[in-house]
């Protein structure tokens, strides 16, 4: 899809200044029936469609000529308004690309619009968008949620019918959960693999860029030109990513817990029907097991990701950037307060207010510190099954996507508690990515993948022979 | 652990956001629930464990300290209302 895609826009059989007006026009349309957009980029996409076809005509194309791009709204663009969904960034237009934006530009992706994200991340089910935006709904029901907190990028990807990669972010679930619940491909590298500069961090420790596509082969082509050392991030991998993996007797683990938890019966009947397609092709699928992770993991990831957001977040306090009040008169402590209080939503605010206890002098060695050693111990119960095997499958999420009312009825521990197939893999940082399987219901079902640390080729290569199954 | 109205208003005078006191007691019977079960963690034996701070173990990325182009004034001030001769203005530090 992709690469004629783009090849079609170099040979010229694809005028992309008259594509990108009619993606545009589309993106309007889907946006005014789902809201998938918090802005889209109409001016700036096409300028950007006429200078590659300049380069076009110059012999000088970029690998992604012409690609669409879609880029979560807590990704730093440009002189576009970068908010994370929330108000309290409202007006923020920043001066810089992240590098994951340095690159797709300089390869001639053309970004089309931000997409919608709960505020700074902090949700399973886009529901916690900042005050004044819209919660999108899912492409095949609206009256359900997309997941989140990629939800945006998610919906995005399922309803286009024009060849389009979403750019998407995770810290406990995001690609994966909104990917499983739309129906589409969600993929998470190793942590470190693409640059964090120029996210707005929501948990530095955890936050991954990566990628949804509807087809397997679309993946690499632009995880190619997103991946990479970077000086400005820290925590960036210096090792290359080798994305050909052509192992003869993949072992698959299937984990345990995963079927043991509060799944519903329609995601256990498709997962369980992969697995049996699967043994019929000839693939060994044992069981594993990963007792911690599945028992320990949600607090784990929840104490961890709030301490980091806790102090991330302090930045926003109504000087510099974002929204303002009139500081004159008034002490740090009593505007701070005023302008975070009034701009911040209620899951911000718990999340903040959560991860500040964590920390907080009496509480630390209990709860954010302990819940550290814990992530230590996850990590050696991941890096033990990989000894023996070279793929963990479990679903990606125990159910199918809920309505949005029912997500209101449901408590924060127990909007907490979905994510805790998707945790795990987060925790280690390891690459994950979710795969839609067969499903007898009208709404999707995904099966996630984990490989171990850097394995990003073997994940493709899994991932492909679920897509041939289906 | 007890969670009570005060410990609420600390975390929250900490964290710089304001509660009146219906929020006080929403987010008092928000904390007791999500604590209460993140209790269990208590269960695990983390004597000798070292913490993961990262994912992966990194070596820390140094740099020579080189003096680089960087924001400048002008930039820096493009996004507030809030400014004179050049510098923020920002409420005040001392009484």
């Amino acid at each position: 899809m992709l690469k004629d895609f783009i090849k079609k826009v170099k040979s010229g059989e694809i005028k992309l200044h008259k594509h990108i007006k009619k993606v545009i026009d589309k993106c309007k349309l889907i946006d005014k029936e789902f809201s998938y957009f918090n802005l889209i980029c109409e001016k700036e996409a096409i300028e950007q469609a006429k200078e590659i076809e300049r380069k076009i005509k110059e012999g000088k194309p970029g690998k992604l000529s012409g690609l669409i791009i879609s880029v979560k709204d807590n990704i730093c663009v440009k002189d576009v308004e970068s908010t994370a969904g929330s108000r309290i960034l409202k007006g923020y237009k920043p001066l810089f690309d992240a590098t994951v934006i340095e690159k797709l530009r300089k390869e001639d992706a053309i970004i089309i619009g931000k997409t919608s994200c709960d505020a700074f991340g902090f949700g399973s089910f886009n529901t916690n968008v900042g005050i004044g935006f819209s919660i999108p709904k899912h492409p095949f029901d609206k009256e359900r949620v997309t997941g989140g907190s990629s939800g945006g990028s998610a919906g995005l990807t399922a309803i286009a019918d024009f060849v389009h990669v979403a750019i998407a972010e995770s810290t406990g679930g995001s690609i994966e959960n909104p990917a499983s619940f739309c129906g589409v491909i969600g993929f998470c590298p190793t942590y470190g693999r693409v640059s964090r500069f120029g996210l707005i961090s929501y948990a530095n420790s955890l936050d991954k860029i990566g990628l949804m596509t509807k087809k397997v082969e679309d993946i690499a082509p632009v995880l190619k030109v997103i991946s990479g050392f970077d000086e400005k991030d820290g925590t960036s991998l210096k090792q290359e990513i080798n994305l050909k993996s052509k192992i003869s007797e993949l072992r698959i683990g299937v984990i345990k817990e995963s079927l043991e938890e509060n799944i519903a019966p329609e995601v256990r009947k498709s997962f369980l029907k992969t697995i049996e397609k699967l043994r019929k092709k000839g693939f060994v699928c044992e069981e594993v097991s990963l007792p911690i992770t599945f028992k320990y993991g949600v607090p784990t990831y929840y104490l961890i990701s709030t301490s980091e957001a806790s102090t991330n977040l302090s930045c926003l306090s109504g000087l510099r950037y974002g929204q303002e009040g009139d500081p004159v008169g008034k002490t740090f402590s009593e505007y701070f307060s005023e302008i975070r209080t009034k701009h911040f939503n209620d899951e911000s605010k718990r999340r903040i207010m959560l991860g500040t206890f964590a920390r907080m002098a009496g509480y630390r060695d209990a709860f954010y510190i302990r819940a550290t050693k814990i992530r230590t111990k996850i990590i050696k119960e991941y890096k033990r099954l990989f000894e023996q095997y070279d793929v963990l499958i479990s679903p990606t999420m125990p159910i199918i996507a809920p309505k949005i009312s029912e997500v209101k009825k449901m408590s924060p521990l127990q909007n907490y508690m979905i994510d805790v197939l998707t945790v795990g893999p987060n925790l280690t940082g390891m690459p994950h990515a979710t795969i839609p399987i067969e499903s007898e219901k009208e709404l999707p079902i995904g099966l996630m993948a984990t490989t171990d640390h850097l394995n990003e080729g073997v994940l493709l290569q899994f991932l492909k022979i679920i897509e041939d199954l289906q | 652990m007890k969670i009570d109205l005060n410990l609420i208003i600390t975390i929250s005078n900490l964290s710089k956001i304001r509660l009146n006191q219906i929020d006080i007691e929403k987010y008092q019977k928000d904390f007791k629930e999500i604590l209460e079960a993140f209790a269990i963690l208590k269960e695990v034996n983390v004597r000798n464990v070292k913490s993961s701070f990262r994912p992966i173990e990194q070596k820390n990325v140094l740099r020579e300290d080189i003096t680089k182009k960087s924001l400048g004034q002008k930039a820096a001030l493009k996004f507030t209302k809030h400014k004179e001769k050049g510098f923020f203005v920002g409420p005040k530090t001392v009484e």
